[in-house]
């Protein structure tokens, strides 16, 4: 029999419903992977037994001969940023450890009706805050790839670090990300998986820990296209519970799926080529173009001339929502309370967050205070928000002239845990690709394209019209099929 | 522009956030760095921008007008609601003393 393990959503749910194997061997054999993997460090919260249960239903729904869901059998890993009733919830941060939520969110109750079961609850980067997944009270996650000849810890990439380094190393054929500047798309990247982030409303964010409620957007994360688009259409829908959730039918993105892009326009943004970027990753760019003018597409130059000031606008946008979201934990209602001996009310809030969030955390909640502050507000924020309507200006006029847009995911492949930790600046530089289709709301997804000379995984971006995930997941499906991809990490945990 | 100590305590202190001096010498310079190169939005010319409101268009609704409409998001889960509360006391949020 073949291992479970390696094979992907669609895979799974076929054979469960054809009979090959039943959902339980399925989720027994995912279980194991995932006992056997605490050297990730991937998990903050493995839950076995919710995987079997879901498993046991699918099974007996089968033998019922009744109709099963999109993603019935397949065992997934949950981001620990989604509220899942019963099951610890912490957003990898201290002030919620404990933290029990009462229901389940949105997109998690859309994957479990669709007939998903739970692996467990993925590490992440702090309140999703980081690129490195070092910012987690938790614990690093560890990267299952390495350098070859080295044994140095690598970056999964971040927030979704957790869920790149499940799903990359066999441990969940898909997981849940979470994607504010690049969080679902960079450690995509890092560790050759593929992820999307949808149009902005299209999943809701309901019972989703907020970061930056204008940019954040889950989305799935997986080994292949085609599982991306079964999982995305099982997560995403209208939800009235979010006011920003957009009331549109979902599409039928899986059965729409075609890598034929003749007639097709896909746009080379000439501010995407910077300096400082990897040459082998500008060299993974023109292999790209080369694939995707082979699938039908023309090429085209289009220009984006705002590129460098999105990613200064998004960290004044990002922090200010921040330090309004974040409000909220103050040791009252729930998470964490740290009273000192006679503190007042206030001393209480400052000394429970002070001890409850990470540096990160502080850092961005101490800017965003700031930039909203009185006599600051016009200056940074406003200006911000002016600049990202340009940024978005720029993205309405480029598609008019092409169809999707192809750039790196990243800068450079995935780097050693620790190499940027002491440099805000640097690390904030690496979703410099990623941040501008974010502050525009566009759907945009990686997908791995190949190995660098040191056989770390490199990724390709597709940013797409609004609404236009099918867009995007066409391009993404031709670059897989030309890519040809099917490097896994060598097993060392 | 470069912000001090002082200004690092004050934004501290709206944020209800509790910094030792150390921390507070640690951050005066990281931040002023961070705000040095967000400062770079200067230079765009944004006279005639409307600050963005909404990134994709999209109209506020309106729920309707029933009690309760929505289980989840309704009342009557005064339990539920407490249920993390650090410190939850006769139906209520404890916290310190706020009254002399």
């Amino acid at each position: 029999m073949t291992d479970l393990t390696n094979l992907g959503v669609k895979a799974i749910r076929d054979g469960v419903a054809a009979g090959d194997f039943s959902a339980r061997e399925v989720a027994e054999a995912f279980n194991a992977n995932v006992a056997a993997a605490a050297d990730l460090n991937a998990f903050i919260v493995t839950t076995p037994e919710k995987a079997l249960e879901a498993a046991d239903a699918v099974d007996a729904a089968r033998a019922k001969g009744e109709t099963l869901g999109k993603m019935a059998g397949v065992p997934i890993g949950m981001k620990d940023l989604f509220a899942t009733q019963g099951v610890q919830t912490t957003a990898a941060s201290h002030i919620l450890e404990g933290f029990i939520p009462q229901y389940e969110s949105t997109v998690s109750a859309n994957l479990w009706a669709a007939g998903a079961g739970m692996l467990g609850k993925l590490n992440l980067d702090q309140f999703a805050m980081g690129s490195s997944n070092e910012t987690s009270y938790f614990g690093n996650v560890i990267s299952p790839w390495r350098k070859q000849g080295s044994n140095a810890a690598l970056a999964p990439g971040g927030s979704s670090g957790g869920s790149s380094a499940a799903v990359s190393a066999r441990l969940c054929p898909a997981a849940t990300g979470t994607d504010t500047g690049g969080s679902i798309r960079q450690p995509a990247a890092f560790t050759g998986i593929t992820g999307i982030k949808p149009t902005y409303g299209r999943c809701s964010r309901w019972g989703v820990v907020a970061f930056a409620s204008s940019l954040d957007q889950a989305g799935p994360m997986a080994r292949s296209v085609e599982d991306c688009a079964i999982m995305l259409e099982a997560m995403a829908g209208f939800d009235p519970k979010d006011a920003t959730s957009l009331d549109l039918p979902v599409p039928a993105w899986t059965a729409n799926l075609s890598a034929d892009l003749k007639g097709k326009k896909v746009g080379i943004p000439r501010e995407y080529r910077m300096e400082g970027t990897d040459p082998e990753i500008l060299d993974s760019w023109e292999r790209g173009k080369e694939w995707l003018r082979d699938a039908g597409a023309e090429i085209v130059d289009i220009s984006l001339p705002q590129t460098k000031y999105a990613l200064p606008a998004y960290y004044i946008v990002a922090p200010a929502e921040a330090s309004s979201n974040l409000a909220r934990y103050d040791g009252v209602r729930y998470g964490q309370r740290e009273l000192p001996e006679g503190a007042g009310l206030q001393d209480m809030y400052a000394a429970t967050r002070e001890a409850g969030f990470g540096d990160e955390v502080k850092r961005r909640i101490i800017i965003g205070t700031y930039v909203l502050s009185a006599g600051f507000y016009d200056a940074y924020y406003n200006q911000a928000m002016k600049v990202r309507t340009l940024i978005a200006q720029d993205f309405a006029k480029a598609f008019e002239q092409c169809d999707v847009i192809l750039t790196p995911t990243t800068p450079t492949a995935a780097f050693p845990l620790g190499d940027k930790l002491d440099d805000p600046l640097a690390m904030y530089l690496n979703d410099v690709f990623s941040v501008p289709a974010s502050l525009a709301g566009l759907p945009a997804m990686s997908v791995p394209c190949g190995l660098n000379q040191d056989g770390l995984p490199l990724g390709l971006h597709l940013i797409g019209n609004q609404l236009d995930e099918q867009g995007v997941l066409n391009a993404g499906l031709a670059v897989e099929q030309r890519a040809g991809f099917v490097a896994q990490p060598e097993k060392w945990w | 522009m470069s912000i001090d100590r002082a200004t690092v305590a004050k934004i501290a202190s709206l944020a209800r956030i509790e910094m030792t001096e150390e921390e507070l010498d640690r951050l005066a310079p990281e931040l002023s760095g961070i705000l040095d190169w967000v400062e770079q939005l200067g230079e765009v010319d944004t006279s005639a921008v409307e600050p963005m409101t909404a990134v994709i268009p999209n109209t506020l609704r309106l729920r309707e007008d029933v009690v309760d409409a929505d289980p989840l998001t309704g009342g009557n889960v005064r339990d539920k609601v407490l249920a993390n509360a650090p410190a939850a006391e006769h139906g209520f949020f404890g916290v310190p003393k706020v009254i002399e």
